[in-house]
């Protein structure tokens, strides 16, 4: 166990004494308090390893898990993990800080909120620190349950259900979909490691799976990411407590789908369908996001949209950046891998500043009762802080100068426009659709920023529409947004820092070709000259302030989409069919009466014991060494066969009970026929003691009554007791004519010797298999706790 | 509930049940060598106990009787994991057993084994059940 | 006497099925108590039969019939002792209780 294994454990095991701390100090102290030192205690470790990694070093480490399955604990860190990493442990810190705050010791269950989260956060670490690809897997679904409980913590809320259980779906159903992809891999490469797959990159390429693994593996990014059309999960998401969206559904979560996606590209990158698939799902998901944003009333489903949009930026650079991969080592993979770069960079500066914009919107919801931006107006001069809070978050959101979202912004540009002079992939034909759509949605992003903004700070403060008169926070809720902000400002101007030390060793990981020169030598400056780019961001803040003015003029634009077509109602309508159906299947066959049950049982041993009789040829009847029979002896048997007769046809239960006893002294009497003394005996007096019970038991209970059953009840009852009375017959007869193994009682005839026992019966049960015995005696002895149980212990309020 | 007359079944009974009672531990000691052991003894003892049981009424028997056949079942199920937790401290593995022959001053040559504990716990556990069963079934009125 | 013994054995288990396949309480315990006697009679057989005298040493035999079979019948007929116990007085129970020993109309609740 290494450092890094330790790091991905340790919230786990402290998740184990929150609910002890939670009880043993509130109201004193705030849980929070305890948690806040693990993230900060592994944002500490991890600064540790920056020098490290810089210099271009990876970090290895590998645990037997299980061995036999080739499925080892690897844990890996280089530059791509370590900036997730510090992105999880960064913001988890702030976000549990913030937490102490935002969610009330006296009325929250905070003990769940914790654990929650403190599984959450070793699950991401799971994520991006391991090498093995089903422990990715596992960390991976991990990560979604815990999103699932973190969404429905407020579990009394139905809305807070239904946007967890949607959420599970849809992540759950990309996980199953990336593990069917991650199968395929290991099935072309013949190992389960992320390092060993790298080296195999052109068998892989070679192989026919390669697309399927391909789609499949994105398949669980996307969804993960909230990629378009799978988006729909995120804007629900939101209504865990804004901590929760601040952290999972923004900063952390929601970037292992790009994870996955940078950490797959060594593989399957430099392939037309992989650059064109998630360039393409990026660019409409950034455009969808964008344009829904703008219409939405409610600051956090804004965030959550805007959220969407960014990932999509995020993830089309990724696959433009992917062409790099393409050309090999080069100018040209150069001018490629800039988007790779700046992909990684708006990464981090999107979780800088989305993550404030979460926290101040949290703020604001905590103070003054509602996030609509119809009732909010005019907090300006109410909440200064969170306003220039906001301002630097939504100015950074859209693109302005000084802050690095500019920066990103124009690399991005940058990205697109390079793009649209590829002449690989068919992208002169297509290539100016990517810096078009890429201007438009910009032009959106912009508007929703200033939406955000001035909607919420400016125009006229209505107190009478607001739940509690609006205040400034306190200061422990502010500085966690502060601090994230001041990032935000620090990153504009020292992007070289942050280029150094984290974005050039990611971009080693995720384009290894540029392992030699030791990455690219991009310098991230803010000042270009009057280029392209430039013009683009000019052209986005004129016709963005000119739409916004205008915003009341054109919004109808939003109406003419019908309600009945998008994404959520046919979501919805899936749902309801699936629950109708699958409730409607199950009724048809769960009726509630175990006699059917046992139908099915019996059904399913015939055919399946007939059935592998006939397909292995297993039927046989030999009668050559069957022992003689004697007349006395046929005379039991069909006194037997009479007694059980009798039974069924019985008009009265004493007299099936007295047949079932005749039933079992003949069985004792075949005992002694065939050399079983002391089975005889026990027989005699079980059998004894059976009829004693049921008789005491029979004066309790009622007469037969009068069948009056229909017609295909018993006819149902006939064919499968025949069936099974056949079914058992052959295997009886089969089983005795075909003998393959001599009997092992040869040994058990020593007993003299080795158990000092004539009574070799009695020697097997004591002695030889004597655990056997001694476990029967507890089932002897629970059973008849059980029947003192149901006798003399009642439920109150039962009879 | 009228008194029934059962003056016949109560002197069978008192003559029966010694006689039961004696067979089961002929059974039972047996066991080692001929037909019989722990759970067929422990059978026979119940049976015994049954046979008390319907003859006279429960209360009498208690009375006279004063055991909580639960506990003679938890007894008996003790003492066979006893048995095989004994053979612990003879380095031995979990219910191994052993015998050996002794002059003991009545009985003569006697061979004595430690699996004869473990079937006492095996017929205390199985009487325990099955009175347990019964009485529960027949006082619930 | 085998094959005897194993049309015996399927005619029980027969039976034993049609009884637990009815709506009756008592007669599904029934049933159940015919199948384990079946089993015990099938374990029995698979050993085959009168192969040697009694398994016990003390008799002057030569051989012996399979002493496994044996020892695992006799701690399935206790077992099974105890289970028809625990079954009866569960019937007997959910008879009290429910009013009905008809299975037909002992399902669980609607929301369940």
């Amino acid at each position: 166990m290494s450092w890094l294994h330790t790091m991905i454990v340790i919230p786990f095991i402290f998740a184990l004494f929150v609910p002890f701390l939670y009880k043993f100090f509130t109201p004193r102290i705030h849980t929070g308090w305890f948690v806040f030192i693990v993230p900060l205690l592994l944002f500490l470790s991890l600064l540790k390893y920056i020098p490290t990694i810089a210099e271009g070093k990876t970090v290895y480490h590998s645990v037997p898990w299980m061995p036999s399955l080739g499925i080892n604990y690897t844990t890996y860190m280089d530059g791509l993990g370590l900036i997730f990493g510090l992105l999880i442990t960064g913001i988890g810190t702030l976000v549990v800080l913030y937490s102490i705050y935002y969610m009330s010791k006296h009325r929250e269950s905070l003990h769940n909120f914790y654990v929650y989260l403190l599984l959450f956060m070793g699950a991401m670490l799971g994520v991006v620190f391991t090498d093995n690809v089903l422990v990715l897997y596992v960390f991976w679904e991990m990560t979604s349950i815990s999103s699932f409980l973190l969404i429905a913590y407020w579990y009394q809320r139905k809305k807070s259900r239904y946007g967890a259980q949607k959420s599970m779906l849809i992540t759950i159903f990309g996980g199953l979909a990336m593990l069917a992809g991650f199968i395929m891999l290991s099935m072309i490469t013949e190992t389960y490691n992320l390092r060993e797959m790298f080296n195999q990159v052109d068998v892989i390429t070679a192989h026919s799976l390669f697309l399927p693994a391909m789609l499949l593996i994105l398949l669980g990014a996307f969804t993960k990411s909230a990629q378009f059309p799978f988006s729909i999960w995120l804007p629900d998401a939101m209504e865990a407590p804004t901590p929760i969206s601040a952290y999972l559904h923004s900063a952390t979560m929601v970037k292992a789908g790009i994870y996955l996606v940078a950490r797959f590209t060594p593989i399957f990158g430099g392939n037309a369908e992989w650059f064109w698939v998630i360039s393409s799902i990026g660019l409409i998901t950034l455009l969808y996001g964008s344009i829904n944003a703008v219409k939405q009333t409610d600051l956090k489903a804004l965030l959550a949209y805007s959220t969407i949009s960014q990932l999509g930026l995020i993830m089309c650079l990724l696959g433009l950046g992917s062409a790099a991969l393409y050309f090999g080592y080069g100018d040209e993979a150069t001018v490629y891998a800039a988007a790779i770069l700046a992909a990684i960079f708006h990464l981090i500066n999107h979780s800088t500043f989305k993550g404030s914009l979460f926290m101040v919107v949290g703020i604001i919801d905590h103070e003054t009762g509602t996030r609509d931006i119809r009732k909010l107006g005019g907090l300006m001069g109410l909440m200064p802080i969170s306003f220039t809070l906001t301002i630097i978050g939504s100015f950074a959101m859209a693109g302005l100068p000084p802050f690095n979202g500019f920066l990103s912004k124009e690399m991005f540009f940058t990205g697109v426009l390079n793009a649209s002079q590829m002449n690989i992939f068919s992208m002169d034909t297509f290539g100016l659709l990517f810096p078009t759509i890429a201007w438009i949605s910009s032009v959106f992003t912009f508007i929703y920023c200033m939406i955000l903004l001035f909607k919420t700070f400016a125009g006229r403060y209505q107190p009478s529409k607001l739940e509690k008169a609006a205040h400034e926070a306190p200061l422990g809720m502010l500085i966690s947004p502060i601090l994230l902000a001041s990032l935000v400002i620090l990153i504009f101007f020292f992007p070289n820092v942050l280029s150094h030390y984290l974005l050039q060793p990611a971009l080693i990981a995720i384009l290894p070709i540029f392992a030699e020169s030791g990455g690219i030598d991009v310098k991230i400056s803010a000042w270009h000259g009057w280029n392209t780019e430039l013009f683009m961001t000019l052209g986005i803040v004129g016709l963005g302030t000119f739409m916004y003015i205008y915003l009341k003029k054109w919004s109808g634009v939003y109406g003419l989409f019908s309600q009945r077509w998008t994404l959520n109602a046919g979501y919805d309508f899936a749902i309801e069919r699936m629950e109708r159906f699958s409730e409607g299947f199950t009724n048809q066959y769960m009726t509630g009466f175990i006699r059917d049950y046992v139908v099915y049982i019996f059904a399913v041993l015939i055919v399946m014991l007939g059935g592998s009789l006939w397909l292995f040829d297993g039927i046989a009847m030999d009668v050559s060494n069957d022992a003689p029979i004697s007349l006395y002896e046929g005379g039991v048997v069909v006194g037997m066969i009479i007694a059980a007769i009798t039974v069924p046809l019985a008009k009265s239960r004493l007299t099936a009970i007295i047949a079932v006893g005749v039933l079992g002294y003949l069985v004792s009497m075949l005992f002694v026929i065939f050399r079983a003394p002391d089975l005889a005996l026990t027989q005699l007096v079980v059998e004894t003691v059976t009829v004693a019970l049921f008789l005491l038991c029979f004066y309790h209970l009622p007469e037969f009554r009068k069948a009056t059953v229909p017609m295909r009840f018993k006819l149902t009852n006939l064919i499968i007791s025949i069936g099974v009375g056949v079914i058992v017959t052959i295997i009886a007869l089969s089983a005795n004519s075909t003998r393959l193994f001599e009997p092992i009682s040869s040994y058990f005839e020593n007993s003299y010797d080795l158990a000092g026992a004539k009574n070799i019966v009695n020697a097997i049960l004591v002695d030889f298999r004597g655990i056997d015995t001694m476990l029967e005696i507890f089932v002897l002895t629970i059973a008849s706790l059980g029947v003192y149980t149901l006798i003399k212990l009642r439920l109150a309020g039962r009879d | 509930m009228k008194k029934p007359n059962d003056i016949i079944l109560h002197a069978v009974t008192k003559v029966a049940v010694p006689i039961i009672l004696a067979f089961s531990f002929h059974l039972f000691f047996s066991g080692h060598h001929n037909p019989g052991g722990g759970f067929i003894g422990g059978l026979a003892i119940a049976s015994a106990l049954t046979l008390l049981f319907l003859a006279f009424d429960i209360e009498t028997v208690r009375a006279n009787i004063g055991v909580d056949f639960k506990v003679v079942a938890a007894i008996g199920v003790l003492l066979a994991v006893l048995t095989g937790v004994g053979s612990f401290f003879f380095d031995a593995s979990f219910l191994s057993h052993t015998f050996d022959y002794f002059n003991l001053p009545i009985f003569g040559k006697t061979e004595l084994a430690t699996a004869v504990l473990f079937d006492v716990g095996v017929a205390l556990a199985v009487i325990g059940t099955s009175v347990t069963t019964i009485l529960s079934i027949s006082e619930d009125r | 006497m085998e094959t005897l013994m194993s049309f015996l054995v399927g005619i029980l288990f027969m039976i034993g099925t049609y009884l637990i396949l009815a709506k009756g309480l008592l007669r599904i315990i029934l049933g159940t108590s015919i199948i384990s006697h079946a089993v015990h009679l099938l374990i029995l057989t698979m050993g085959g039969l009168k192969t040697g005298g009694p398994p016990l040493l003390g008799l002057k035999n030569t051989s012996y019939t399979d002493a496994l079979p044996q020892a695992l019948i006799l701690t399935a007929i206790v077992i099974n002792f105890a289970v028809t116990a625990l079954f009866l007085v569960l019937s007997y129970r959910a008879y009290k209780l429910v009013g009905t020993d008809d299975m037909g109309q002992m399902r669980g609740n609607a929301d369940e």
